[in-house]
């Protein structure tokens, strides 16, 4: 391929149109996003922070946003608990149990968001599946509430972000060398040790880029934490849904998913760049 | 043996938590199933009679039969354009070296790690403040930028395990460009575009930050129409979409399989 930059400049010309499209529907309008968070009141009458002081000595907002900030990293935790077991089966199993692992992850995956959750409502519910049978096992008197709790709202969104997880975690166990946990093998390692020692270490980087996928889509899950956590439970997505819906504050509502944005984007560069930075191991990538 | 113990206590834990873990990744599905086929009229489970009753009334559901006509259409317009935009930009983008072309494709990414729901509203506010009204254009285009990234990524890929020697020996013999692309270039990437129009019509459909925002009383989308369904009351109707969703999706994966191994494609991103 010849490396003169006329033929490199004219690589680029099929990458034009979808440019001019980010430029117009993506770039302009998030820009615009800034400027209106900028506006004092909802008539766009004069230009000041006042949106941004609103929410830092706003109370309620602040919890709002460290709640889900909060929610995001306790689904994530939890998915990491539930999928490196799933992984390590996974890897070392033969073809068939690897394809029905796959199947199984895949399809959550691409089943709707809103189905996933209609399932966990039905699952949940006054009638549902938890509460029948700790009744007709008679482990409880009444029936429990589960939708509309916390507590069920985290259960719902680790099942339902458990792929996310997942799949990096298979990806980085299965670029890790097997010669070093047969060694340590050799050596007289008990499976867990091997596990703790060499496994955790050099897999890490695959457990971070799941932990903040799913982090960040846990915490915009605004479905799911609307349906399954009910209208007591209030969050980002929603928050930010009804000032701009609800209220048309749309310069608050702007602050606010700027603020959201910011959060969430500068805890996953934050937590990536230090973990380059920190942990070595095999990448998940 | 002196870790026989441990190594038991060990094997244990994994098994028993991945086993948890399979079970969870399956059960939602078979509930949804499940309790489409009620015959009750809660969510009762495990349901108390069966019936087809509720998707006889869906069938009847007007009003939910065109939103999800309006999801299909704007999941096909979303996924053809990002699909052909995306494929050539994904092509430009690859073998370049240049700083720009890292530039646009971290551009065409960033739809993917920013929370889609302030991009929604920034289209909203946009759409607002130039008068354009909101219809199923302007919907079709915010699922295009959500889209892209899917597109970008997987075709990526794809020309990226291609050997560019190939395009060297069909243009040196004489092939125009249009003919060695059609020919050569593009049954090789085929399988990334398949898997990656697939994965896009899935995110534009089950799409919900976006159409919040962009979905006026006219364009209504299915996933959000199911959502006002869902908080305003547990409507047993929705089981009966859930169900044709999921079937839909099973169906589509099987084929999509059998003609490209979109799983291997999804999983090696």
């Amino acid at each position: 391929m010849s490396p003169d930059s006329a033929t490199g400049t004219n690589q680029l010309l099929p990458a034009v149109p979808l440019a001019a499209l980010f430029f117009a529907a993506f770039v302009l309008p998030l820009a615009a996003l800034v400027v209106i968070s900028l506006f004092r009141d909802p008539q766009f009458s004069g230009l000041s922070l006042v949106q941004y002081v609103r929410f830092l000595s706003d109370p309620f907002s602040l919890k709002v946003l460290t709640d889900t900030l909060w929610l995001g990293a306790e689904v994530a935790l939890a998915t990491l608990i539930l999928a490196y077991p799933l992984a390590l089966v996974y890897v070392a199993s033969g073809p068939f149990m690897r394809t029905l692992i796959t199947f199984l992850i895949m399809l959550p995956l691409l089943t709707s968001t809103v189905v996933r959750t209609f399932a966990w409502i039905v699952i949940l519910g006054r009638d549902g599946i938890v509460n029948s049978a700790m009744l007709s096992l008679g482990f409880w008197q009444a029936p429990a509430r589960l939708l509309y709790t916390w507590e069920g709202m985290v259960l719902a969104l680790t099942q339902i972000q458990l792929p996310l997880m997942a799949l990096p975690l298979i990806n980085s166990l299965l670029r890790l060398d097997r010669n070093l946990t047969r060694a340590a093998e050799g050596l007289g390692a008990s499976r867990a040790r091997i596990f703790v020692t060499v496994v955790l270490p050099l897999t890490l980087p695959g457990a971070i880029a799941g932990w903040l996928l799913v982090f960040a889509a846990a915490a915009t899950a605004f479905i799911t934490q609307t349906l399954v956590g009910g209208g007591r439970i209030i969050l980002m997505p929603s928050h930010i849904y009804q000032q701009a819906v609800g209220v048309q504050d749309w310069p608050f509502a702007a602050a606010l998913s700027l603020i959201f944005t910011l959060a969430v984007t500068g805890i996953v560069f934050a937590v990536g760049a230090l973990s380059r930075r920190y942990v070595r191991g095999v990448d998940a990538a | 043996m002196r870790h026989s113990l441990i190594d038991r206590l060990y094997s244990g834990v994994v098994g028993a938590i991945s086993g948890l873990g399979m079970l969870l990744l399956l059960a939602p599905t078979l509930v949804v199933l499940v309790i489409s086929f009620t015959g009750g009229i809660t969510l009762k489970f495990p349901p108390p009679s069966w019936s087809l009753r509720w998707y006889v009334e869906l069938l009847q559901s007007q009003e939910i039969i065109e939103p999800a006509l309006t999801s299909l259409k704007v999941a096909a317009a979303a996924t053809i354009l990002s699909a052909v935009l995306g494929c050539a930009a994904a092509l430009g983008l690859a073998r370049s070296q240049l700083k720009i072309a890292r530039l646009l494709d971290a551009l065409f990414m960033s739809p993917m790690v920013l929370p889609a729901m302030a991009f929604g509203l920034s289209l909203l506010l946009v759409f607002n403040l130039l008068g354009i009204r909101l219809s199923a254009a302007t919907l079709v285009l915010g699922h295009t930028i959500i889209c892209v990234p899917f597109v970008i990524r997987m075709v990526g890929a794809s020309v990226q395990q291609l050997n560019p020697v190939l395009i060297t020996c069909s243009l040196s013999l004489g092939a125009s460009r249009w003919y060695t692309f059609r020919r050569v270039t593009l049954p090789l990437i085929r399988r990334g575009i398949l898997a990656s129009c697939f994965v896009a019509f899935l995110t534009s459909f089950d799409n919900v930050p976006v159409s919040l925002f962009l979905a006026d009383a006219r364009t209504e989308v299915l996933p959000i129409k199911l959502w006002a369904i869902l908080e305003g009351s547990l409507d047993v109707r929705v089981a009966a979409v859930s169900g044709v969703i999921v079937l839909l999706t099973l169906a589509g994966l099987v084929c999509a399989e059998i003609s490209g191994g979109v799983s291997r494609q999804i999983g090696s991103r």
